[in-house]
This record gives structure tokens, sequence and C-alpha cells, in this order.
């Protein structure tokens, strides 16, 4: 077997990085609070209301994480537009004859785990896959149900105008009932989108050992010479 | 009940005539203004209004209910609410309080349509049935659709009295055999005010009604049609238990010491942080108490699909399409155990499928770590 080169190139810029830790972080702790709300322990205490506010500061916890959350969201869609190729809207664009003969490549090798005998170098994906951007673009449109069900129940014990504007999803489904157990089904989906993501990552670090676990910290990915131009300008950044 | 011959008083005139005090007259104005949540300032335009006003007929159908909503608004705060307002001057048709019965009945109704043609306000108790033909439900030979289009298409202002106008209530659970249906589903084009709750409160009622006929004007409504004035706040808003809620100390069972304590009832079931009524500042009876003054969870009666929205006691988010006793977090859990038993399955799977591959890499990894150049 012939050996390869690869060439070190920044993938996921630092503010694609830092939206995705602050999300991680946000997930996890709106899902921890978001079930402490929704089914609070019994506390062993003897503390009179007046001296206890620990139900309080989760939903404050909650509450202001979601803000947190929403600006990360704008961050990330801000930078969709100014970011690299692999930030940029155009990677998460579904509808494209190439888009499509990469998802049934990514469903047929890496989902069905077939195996080719000719691998195509170029069927490898450098960002994101096709099947990710899917999955991406429906977890960016649940995280717009959270947003709008989570800010319209928040809307009404506030004064500012930002958790106003989603007022109307409670009249959309009729009533806070509805929008609370719609708010509390798709946090499920948000949990199950972790466990795949986090599997999948690890898969892909373990079968292309391309660095795929260690881009998102550093941002680099490792990438076949042969499918980079003019590779034998860059020889300091090559490695074997 | 005022016979439609009469002259158009004034409902000042009106309750002089029936024996009330001016010194009445004040105080009733007064409470009204404080029902409707306004300023002390405000009693002196309600108190005029009244003397000028003529008064307004008021058309009140029954369908589709249990009476709890004209229970509820006799026993309103102040004698006249009932008396004067409903009862002896302004009600030209109600099949419950009236004391003209069959063909007189709906001879009053049909001579007030006519007469009062948009200017009479139309109450409507009760959901309208428009399974089979709407036959489930018929008033002197009309279904109770036909009855309600007829007596809309004049009025000025429809009010939805309670859950069943308003929502459906308990006749449209699920599957709902007579279909249920309120009345804003079926009248489009007239302005509806919707008051929920099974039954509202009185003083609610009547605040809704006086704005009405003092101000000739909508009261300033919400998104689903519900006065701000009552509906803008969730009971859980203005509750005295909520402390406990902040606190983060709640009743677990009804017979626990936590319970006899007063905290939150939030783990029992009680819906209060999802329901907007004024149950915790308004009360009922009079003012003596509400639901979870009593220690019984708010239910939502005031809320759309409050009785299909899973169990009283108990707080779970319960799944559409799924048996009684799964809720969200159930489902969740099993769904999360099978994913994640798939993707085990799947890791052992791609380490078999893909092993020449591996072994390759591997191997060469191998071979590289030999020729490194110390």
């Amino acid at each position: 077997m012939e050996a390869k080169k690869f060439i070190r190139v920044m993938v996921w810029e630092l503010p694609v990085r830092i939206f995705h830790w602050i999300n991680v972080l946000c997930i996890i702790v709106l899902s921890i609070t978001g079930f402490l709300i929704a089914n609070p322990p019994a506390l062993l205490s003897n503390a009179e209301a007046t001296n206890l506010h620990s139900f309080g500061i989760v939903r404050f916890i909650h509450f202001a994480t979601a803000y947190l959350f929403l600006f990360n969201m704008i961050l990330r869609i801000y930078w969709s537009f100014v970011g690299n190729q692999f930030a940029s809207w155009r990677a998460f664009w579904p509808f494209s004859k190439k888009n499509w003969n990469n998802f049934w490549h990514v469903v047929k090798i890496d989902l069905m785990l077939f195996n080719e005998d000719h691998p195509n170098v170029k069927d490898i994906s450098i960002g994101h896959n096709s099947v990710a951007t899917l999955s991406y673009i429906i977890m960016f449109f649940l995280a717009f149900v959270q947003i709008a069900t989570g800010f319209a129940l928040y809307a009404d014990t506030s004064s500012w105008w930002l958790p106003k504007l989603f007022s109307w999803v409670i009249p959309l489904f009729g009533g806070d009932f509805i929008v609370r157990t719609i708010h509390h089904i798709t946090m499920w989906t948000f949990i199950f989108f972790s466990l795949v993501h986090i599997y999948l990552v690890f898969y892909h670090d373990w079968l292309d050992g391309r660095g795929e676990v260690s881009s998102m910290i550093g941002g680099f990915k490792f990438v076949r010479e042969d499918r980079i131009k003019h590779h034998e300008e860059i020889p300091s950044e090559s490695k074997k | 009940m005022s016979t439609n011959n009469e002259k158009r008083k004034t409902y000042y005139e009106s309750i002089i005539k029936h024996g009330y005090s001016r010194r009445d007259f004040m105080k009733f104005s007064t409470y009204m203004a404080a029902f409707m949540g306004l300023e002390n300032s405000m009693v002196g335009q309600i108190a005029q209004s009244l003397e000028n006003t003529p008064r307004l007929p008021v058309i009140w159908e029954h369908y589709q209910e249990c009476t709890c909503c004209s229970e509820s608004f006799i026993r309103s705060n102040h004698p006249i609410v009932a008396d004067i307002i409903l009862d002896r001057i302004s009600l030209d048709y109600t099949l419950t309080l009236m004391a003209a019965s069959g063909h007189q009945a709906e001879a009053a109704k049909q001579e007030t349509m006519k007469k009062y043609h948009g200017e009479y306000i139309l109450c409507v108790e009760g959901s309208i049935p428009l399974g089979d033909d709407g036959n489930y439900c018929c008033i002197a030979g009309k279904s109770a659709k036909e009855s309600f289009l007829e007596a809309a298409e004049g009025a000025k202002v429809i009010i939805a009295w309670g859950s069943c106008a308003s929502n459906g209530c308990v006749q449209a659970a699920k599957p709902n055999p007579t279909e249920a249906t309120p009345i804003h589903k079926i009248v489009k084009n007239k302005p509806i005010i919707r008051v929920p709750g099974c039954p509202p409160i009185g003083e609610v009622m009547a605040g809704i009604i006086m704005h009405v006929v003092a101000f000739g004007r909508l009261p300033k409504l919400d998104r689903l049609g519900r006065p701000k004035a009552f509906y803008g706040k969730r009971v859980h808003d203005s509750c005295y238990r909520r402390p406990y809620y902040d606190a983060g100390l709640f009743a677990e069972t009804f017979d626990d010491q936590n319970a006899k304590n007063g905290y939150c009832l939030y783990k029992v079931g009680c819906k209060g942080p999802m329901t907007y009524n004024s149950c915790g500042t308004i009360k009922w009876n009079n003012g003596v108490s509400y639901p979870i003054q009593s220690g019984h969870g708010c239910i939502g009666c005031s809320e759309e699909n409050f009785w299909d929205n899973g169990p009283f006691y108990e707080r779970t988010t319960r799944m559409p399409g799924f048996a009684v006793e799964s809720n969200a977090d159930t489902i969740g859990k099993v769904a999360a155990g099978v994913l994640a038993g798939g993707i085990a399955v799947h890791a052992v799977a791609a380490n078999i499928s893909k092993r020449k591959e591996l072994m390759d890499r591997i191997n060469r990894g191998k071979d590289n770590e030999k020729n490194i150049e110390s």
C-alpha cells in the first residue's frame, strides 16, 4: 500500500469552535435545569421559604442560559455569512446533486458499513458530510423551536421586548400546556442527537484517522495531500 | 324580566326604580370599577355612563353546558350585578332565569332580535354540537347551530361564557362524540370576548359585561380574545404559595407534612403555572378562597384542552398518541436506551466490516514508529 501524505487544514475557525463549546455547555445546563424544573427533587430542609430560593436559582440559571443559547445561535448564523467554506451556509445547502451523491455515499459506507473496492478520495468530506449537514439543519430548526416555545412561556414574566417577540407562539398552539409539552419533548431530541453525534465523531476519528475529535479543539483536520492544489509550495506543513 | 314595550330607560333609572338608593348605585359603580381593575378616578365615569346610557338588551343562550356559568354569575359579589343587570333590566332571553317559557320565551327573543338588531349583546353559555346535523342539542325545534347563527347575526358583541363556549370543555374531550365546538370557530365576523373557566369567576363575568355596557366597547383583549384585565397573569403569578415554589419547597403527597405546612402543590399536579386566570386575586365565593388556598392544585379549567391534558394530580408531560401511563420522560429514557444499544451494535459492526482498512492503517503506523529517526 502506498504511503499517504496528510496536510493540516484549518477547518473549524475559532468562532465556530467557540460556538460549538458554548452550545455544548448551554445544552447540558439547559437540559439539567429543565429536568429539575419539570420534576423538582424533594428538598430536605427545615428552612422557611423566606430563607430559601433554590428553585428560583435553578429557574434563573435556565433563563440566563437560554439567553446565552440564543445569542450563541445568532453568532453562528452571522458566521455562516462571513466564515470559511466549511462554516458557510452554502455548506449546509441541501439541494444540489453533489450533496445528494455524498449523502448516499455516507449512508452506504458509514451507516450501512459497506466497503468500497476503489475508494475515491473526493468522497471523504473535509468539513461536514451531507448527512451531518442535514442533521444540523434539523437541529437548528429544533433549536428555534426550543427558543420560540421557551421564550413564549417566559414572556409573561418578563418586561423586555425580546422574549415578547415569541408571545405569538402560545395562541398558535392554544395554551401553555401544549407549548410546555412541545418544549419538553424537543429537549429529548437534543439528547438523542448528542448520543449519535458524539458516537459518530469517535467513529470517524477511529476509522478515518484525520483528527476528527481534536479538530473541534484546535480547528485543524488532516487532509490527503492529493486534494490540495500547489501542495508542493507548503512543504513545512506536510506530514508523513 | 323587562318587557320590550317599555321605553328604554337608562341603567340608573332602572336601578332607582327597583328600590335601590343613590348610595347603593355609587357603591355598585365602585365595585364594578374595582372588578374591571380600573383606578379610583374611573368610578365617576362608570356612574355617569350608567346614568346616561340606555340599557343594552342581552340575549343569553344555553347550549351544551351545565349552567355553572349562570350559577357563578348570579353569585357575584354585589346583589345589583345579578339582580339589576341580569335579571330585572337587561336580560331579554335566558332559558334558566326567565319567567316566561315555551312559545312566549321564544317570541320574546325574536322580538328583541328584531327590535334591537345590531345593538344587543349575545351571551353564549355552552358549546355547539356540529355532529349528526347538530341534533345533539335542540331548542324550540332548532339545532344549537341554527339558533346561534340566527342570534349572532344581529348581535353587537358576542360573549363566550365559560370553557364550553370558549374552548369546548369536557364534552369536547376525545373522542368528542357530538363534535362540540367553541363558538369562535362558527362565527368569524363578530367581535367575540372569550371568558374561559369552568365556570369563570362571577366578578370577572360582571366586570366584562359591565365594561361593554358602560363604555360601549370591548375590553382590551389578548391574542386569544380573553380580557387582559382578568386573564393577563397566570394563577401561579399571583398565588400566595408562590414563595414555597421559589424556595423549592413542595408537597410530595396530599397527606404529608409539607402539604400541612401549606407548601406549593406543583408536584401534586397543580396547573397554576400554565393557567391564565384571576383566581389568585379575585378568588371565589365572594373572595373567600380558591382551589389552591383550599389545598387542591389548580386543574387549569380556563385553559384549552385542560380535560385532555394529562392527570390532574401528576406533573407529567403526556405524550400525544401514547398510552395514558407513558409520559415524555419514560418514552425518552427507553428511546435513549435503544439508541445507545444501537450505537454499541454499530460500533462493533463497524470494526468488523472495516477491519481490513483498520489493520492496514494500524500496521502502517507501527512501521512508521519503527522508522523514527531518533
